[in-house]
């Protein structure tokens, strides 16, 4: 008999989140949590740390409307998890301001002065640079989940109680 | 005293015999045999050459690589330990562990050369069970091509020019089997001129749907010393990779249970059950392996920082990844 495969996903707005089942220890240790769940409960484009090795991060977010624009002296880069995402991005007339040594993304003030890029549509599954230096907007027609790998930073959101499993479901 | 080790007859199968020291490595049709001072300890041939094939693959990986609850590698960055139930709380307390250690070059050469001897033709030991033959029976051949695939690394991101290329069927690798609908799509890059080569992305789900190997992380994309390394998965983890730091995962599909061990004792300790979505953290003294009913994609997340060998090497590297 021929089997017919389905690869299973989930989305911002149908996920079946798994869990932990324990046998001794704690199970905070799992940092257990679910970038869908995190991006639903979540202000649009708040930056949730969903992982943390040292310094470096994964970070989850509600992609809604457009967001704020962003730099970052590093290379990042984000993932949609789920629906439709655009990257826009603007090569800046004056990158003076960004100290090459400040880790993660920076929140800029309004739209920054310098010359169009383009833009990336990004659908389930597709990965966007988001190059060093360069400013970048995300836009979202419906709400959407998105990950970044980036650094800890400024805009780096840390609420583990709120997004982890602290207790056997 | 009576030798208890087992008759095997290379004149009849065909296949070498492998020493690292005092370790002595041996097959027959079935089963893989390891002499040591204390005695010999016995695996199925096929889960040990798939265990074998991911500690070269992975370069004896970070920290420990476990054959199985009593035979494994421990990583120590330029040298590593082989070992006999060293990481199995009986053998220890019973004084019946043994372990040498050997440069690492030395090591893998024999391994590699024990792998490519042992592997015979059909059998893929990277691949899924229903995708390849047995590793059973007599020396046949070789299948030197398959255990010698190269993890793909990126410097920066998959798919920029001069950077490692995107998987496609004109690159070899076809959407495999359980994937068929995996959207294969690509990023609509809309470029101003002049900014053409500047911005840059790709269908990392359908890149993954065309792994043509299972429990082998690539990576995708480097940030500074963080290496996106997402993997196909299916049937079991050939090892129980014991962490000597912490590690994340990420599972973009379907389902994989994770059963989880005290790294030093192999006591259980729980049992993560991951969905679409769902993020966890291996702590570093833990032991994991990993079982995917249906082949799935994970993110395998991990710090490439020297900064931590360091830590590693001075005992001080965070048990967890974050406390709260």
């Amino acid at each position: 008999m021929s089997v017919e495969y389905k690869t299973t996903y989930a989305s911002i707005d149908n996920y079946n989140k798994g869990g932990v089942q324990m046998v001794s220890g704690n199970i905070k240790d799992y940092v257990f949590s679910n970038v869908y769940e995190v991006a639903a409960t979540s202000p649009a484009y708040e930056r949730v740390v969903v992982a943390i090795n040292l310094v470096y991060t994964l970070e989850a977010a509600r992609a809604e409307g457009q967001s704020d624009w962003y730099v970052c002296a590093h290379d990042e880069f984000v993932i949609a998890f789920d629906y439709d995402v655009e990257v826009h991005y603007i090569k800046l007339d004056d990158t003076s301001f960004i100290d090459d040594d400040k880790d993660g993304a920076i929140k800029l003030n309004e739209k920054p002065a310098g010359q169009y890029m383009g833009k990336i549509t990004l659908k389930r599954g597709h990965q966007a640079l988001l190059p060093e230096k360069t400013a970048y907007s995300i836009k979202a027609e419906k709400p959407a989940t998105i990950v970044y790998q980036t650094v800890l930073g400024d805009e780096s959101v840390q609420k583990w109680n709120e997004i982890c499993l602290t207790e056997e479901q | 005293m009576t030798n208890l080790n087992a008759m095997v007859d290379n004149k009849k199968t065909g296949y070498q015999d492998f020493t690292a020291g005092s370790f002595t490595f041996r097959r027959d049709e079935y089963f893989a045999y390891v002499d040591y001072p204390g005695g010999e300890y016995v695996m199925p041939i096929d889960d040990f050459l798939k265990a074998l094939m991911r500690d070269i693959a992975w370069g004896f990986f970070y920290g420990t690589v476990n054959f199985d609850s009593v035979l494994g590698t421990t990583n120590h960055y330029g040298n590593v330990d082989l070992f006999i139930g060293s990481e199995n709380e009986e053998y220890v307390n019973n004084g019946k562990d043994y372990k040498e250690n050997f440069p690492s070059d030395e090591l893998m050469e024999i391994f590699q050369a024990m792998q490519s001897d042992w592997t015979i033709e059909g059998f893929d030991p990277f691949a899924a069970p229903q995708e390849t033959g047995t590793a059973w029976g007599p020396k046949n051949g070789n299948n030197d091509e398959a255990i010698s695939r190269k993890r793909q690394v990126a410097k920066r991101m998959i798919g920029i020019p001069g950077d490692t290329e995107v998987r496609s069927d004109d690159t070899g690798y076809p959407v495999n089997r359980h994937f068929k609908d995996v959207d294969q799509s690509q990023p609509v890059v809309e470029a101003e001129p002049g900014f053409e080569d500047q911005i840059h992305g790709f269908n990392l789900w359908a890149h993954l749907s065309r792994s043509d190997v299972t429990w082998n992380p690539s990576v995708v994309s480097v940030c500074k010393q963080s290496l996106l390394c997402p993997t196909s998965e299916e049937y079991i983890l050939p090892v129980e990779h014991g962490n000597d730091r912490v590690e994340w995962f990420v599972q973009v599909s379907d389902e994989i249970i994770w059963d989880i061990k005290d790294g030093k004792s192999s006591k259980p300790r729980a049992s993560l059950v991951m969905r679409a979505g769902d993020v966890a953290c291996m702590p570093a003294d833990i032991r994991h392996q990993g079982f995917s009913p249906k082949r799935s994609m994970l993110i395998v997340w991990e710090n490439g920082s020297p900064e931590i060998l360091d830590m590693i090497k001075q005992g001080n590297q965070p048990r967890v990844g974050v406390e709260f």
